[in-house]
């Protein structure tokens, strides 16, 4: 009797590290839960859907941003340069405000600047085979230095973050709905269909897995790494567009504190750095932790310094846990 | 028969030159910076001894933690919290020696250098242990370690014993020697030389090289690991107090080390897949660095090129390397 008690209870325990494995999001959504939880527990009634709507909305850059990181990743590599292509990108629609062309034109200018970077990162990771870490790195210098170039020769000009873009990132609809969704919930759409159902997002998963037996297979790796640090630093830029917004700033270094929180992210997300394995559902839940677990520190009237030590340590913690689980397969 | 004439015919080029061959890359960094430091005394005349104990200064706490970065990458791993760790490291040391006897001030030293090490064991310990990849776990305690700096002091200040002050300001002997550097070549050679002619060194390059063959072949790979790490943070200690010593006081926040610390490093000759380069390569690829900084400055360039040209270099070079690489991988 007992033993078939405790038998049922080890079934029980493969069955749910089964579920961890196969369906990561689910004890996410869980962790999340908690800190819900735990937050109104802190602060009584500050839950609510205003405060729902604010969480969403702080949200949006870091889990695009953790979007360039999670397809980056899933191939193996990484992208450090998101931060400074987000912050050109901000700053040059911001400069272009006062000019004839009007901030879009700028804007335009600022994703096709983007692309152009996303584009050389590409043909360095993908043609000359140089380590996603290093290309990306220099990426973000040369960025960052063109960046501020453009500072020095428009500072006559002056700079202003169009109101379009603060109505974008900073209103919301009936005080919840923010109108970031607009953008988030179509480029969500199409990363979460276009990993799961077209041939691009299988070729980037094959790469990641295994790119021997990729290449062997016929998959021209060097095509689909260029698309892919392209269709990054893109996102990038709209993330960038989208945080100018969010704060009403524009600087070449606005972007800087959501480099490693979009690799965190990522990380808490599922996706693992070694490449073949995670998806962007799981970065999204993953920003949406380290946003409520920020406000949660917040409401704790915990410092900043020790705001960051946590941090830290829930990541080391998820990512050993989903090791465990995975590796004991 | 005609093979006997040639092993008499060993000769000192004979060994010099296979040396060079492996020491290429690094050799071909010092002619670069040698032509570099010409070309600079032409531009600008009134480059002289004071420029260049500026220049030995300023490159000090990068030059460490290029350093520290190449250990860990020989061993076949990255540390992302270099930055943190010099910040730390620089902040207690400066909260501890502020108004205190020079004496006190050496205790502190030794106490920062232990502390540093076991900053870097820990980091290498979760990396063992957990079997996280090494640029979630450093990566992770970058935050936990900036935070710890923040704690310890929440804004610039402290201050630095004088002779720690001294120990990196002037020069010795001529003019021309900057004390700096003599530091940094003495701090670098007092650890690494023992090491790397110990068993220990030898791991090192082991376990950057092929993991499996090193483990098959009886390195303790976590050990060695775990040591390298160790290591890394002995040398972040070294630029943190690098750090206070240039400028009398500790700021709690990172500075670019960490990321400029890899570009360094890759700069320098050391593989990123581990087991191939050395300390010296890292150490002159940060003097480059600095030396076209300013020569970018002398030739009045928008100094905002200098990122560009950072980059580009880093680029350029890398995919030199790794095309040079393939040929012969294909030859």
């Amino acid at each position: 009797m007992s033993a078939a008690v405790l038998s049922n209870r080890w079934l029980n325990l493969s069955a749910w590290r089964n579920l961890f494995r196969d369906r990561p999001l689910v004890p996410l959504m869980g962790l999340l839960l908690v800190l819900v939880v735990v937050i109104q527990l802190a602060d009584p009634g500050i839950v609510t859907l205003p405060w729902a709507g604010v969480i969403m909305r702080a949200s949006v850059p870091l889990a695009i941003l953790g979007g360039c990181q999670t397809l980056t990743m899933l191939t193996g590599g990484i992208d450090l340069s998101v931060a400074s292509i987000a912050s050109m990108a901000g700053f040059v629609t911001a400069t272009f405000v006062h000019s004839p062309g009007g901030w879009v034109q700028g804007m335009a200018i600022a994703l096709v600047a983007a692309a152009l970077a996303g584009f050389v990162t590409g043909i360095g990771v993908g043609v000359f085979r140089v380590h996603p870490l290093i290309m990306t790195l220099a990426m973000s210098f040369v960025v960052l230095g063109f960046a501020n170039v453009w500072q020095l020769q428009t500072v006559q000009t002056g700079a202003g973050v169009p109101a379009e873009l603060r109505w974008l990132g900073s209103n919301t609809l009936f005080d919840i709905i923010p109108y970031s969704l607009l953008v988030f919930i179509p480029l969500t759409l199409m990363i979460l269909l276009g990993l799961r159902r077209t041939g691009f997002g299988r070729l980037l998963f094959a790469i990641g897995d295994n790119p021997i037996a990729a290449r062997l297979s016929g998959v021209r790796s060097w095509q689909v790494l260029i698309a892919l640090y392209v269709l990054s630093a893109v996102l990038a830029a709209v993330a960038g567009l989208v945080i100018s917004g969010f704060t009403n700033t524009a600087s070449v270094s606005l972007a800087d504190p959501y480099l490693l929180s979009s690799v965190a992210a990522a990380v808490i997300g599922g996706t693992s750095i070694m490449g073949g394995r995670g998806g962007f559902s799981g970065t999204i839940v993953g920003a949406l932790i380290l946003t409520v677990l920020t406000a949660l520190l917040t409401v704790l009237g915990l410092p900043e310094p020790t705001r960051q030590i946590v941090f830290g340590s829930i990541i080391v913690v998820v990512a050993a846990a989903y090791t465990r689980v995975t590796s004991e397969s | 028969m005609t093979a006997a004439p040639l092993i008499a015919r060993q000769g000192p080029l004979d060994t010099v030159v296979p040396w060079a061959r492996r020491n290429a890359w690094t050799l071909g960094l010092v002619g670069f910076l040698a032509a570099l430091l010409v070309y600079t005394k032409l531009i600008q005349a009134s480059y002289d001894a004071s420029s260049l104990q500026g220049l030995a200064i300023g490159v000090l706490p990068l030059a460490l933690a290029a350093v520290a970065q190449a250990v860990v990458v020989l061993s076949g791993g990255i540390d992302l919290s270099i930055g943190s760790m010099m910040a730390l490291t620089s902040v207690v040391c400066a909260t501890m020696m502020k108004g205190q006897s020079e004496q006190f001030g050496i205790g502190v030293v030794v106490i920062v250098l232990v502390l540093g090490m076991i900053l870097g064991l820990i980091n290498g310990a979760l990396v063992v242990f957990t079997k996280v990849p090494d640029i979630v776990v450093t990566l992770a305690m970058s935050f936990v370690w900036a935070g710890c700096a923040l704690l310890v002091r929440a804004a610039p200040g402290g201050g630095a014993s004088d002779w720690l002050k001294n120990l990196v300001l002037g020069s010795v002997v001529s003019d021309w020697v900057p004390k700096s550097a003599i530091v940094l070549v003495v701090v670098v050679a007092v650890v690494w030389i023992p090491i790397s002619r110990s068993m220990l060194g030898l791991s090192i390059y082991a376990i950057g090289s092929n993991r499996l063959a090193a483990f098959r072949c009886g390195v303790p790979v976590g050990q060695t690991k775990i040591s390298a790490y160790a290591l890394t943070g002995l040398f972040s200690a070294l630029a943190g107090l690098s750090l206070t010593a240039s400028t009398g006081i500790g700021t709690p926040v990172p500075g670019p080390y960490t990321l400029m610390s890899v570009a360094a490093v890759v700069l320098g000759g050391v593989s990123l897949a581990g087991g191939r380069g050395g300390l010296f390569g890292p150490v002159v690829a940060v003097v480059v660095l600095q030396m076209i900084r300013t020569d970018m400055t002398f030739l009045s360039i928008d100094s905002n090129y200098a990122y560009v040209a950072q980059g580009l270099i880093l680029v350029g070079v890398v995919m030199i390397g790794s095309f040079a690489q393939m040929r012969r991988s294909r030859a």
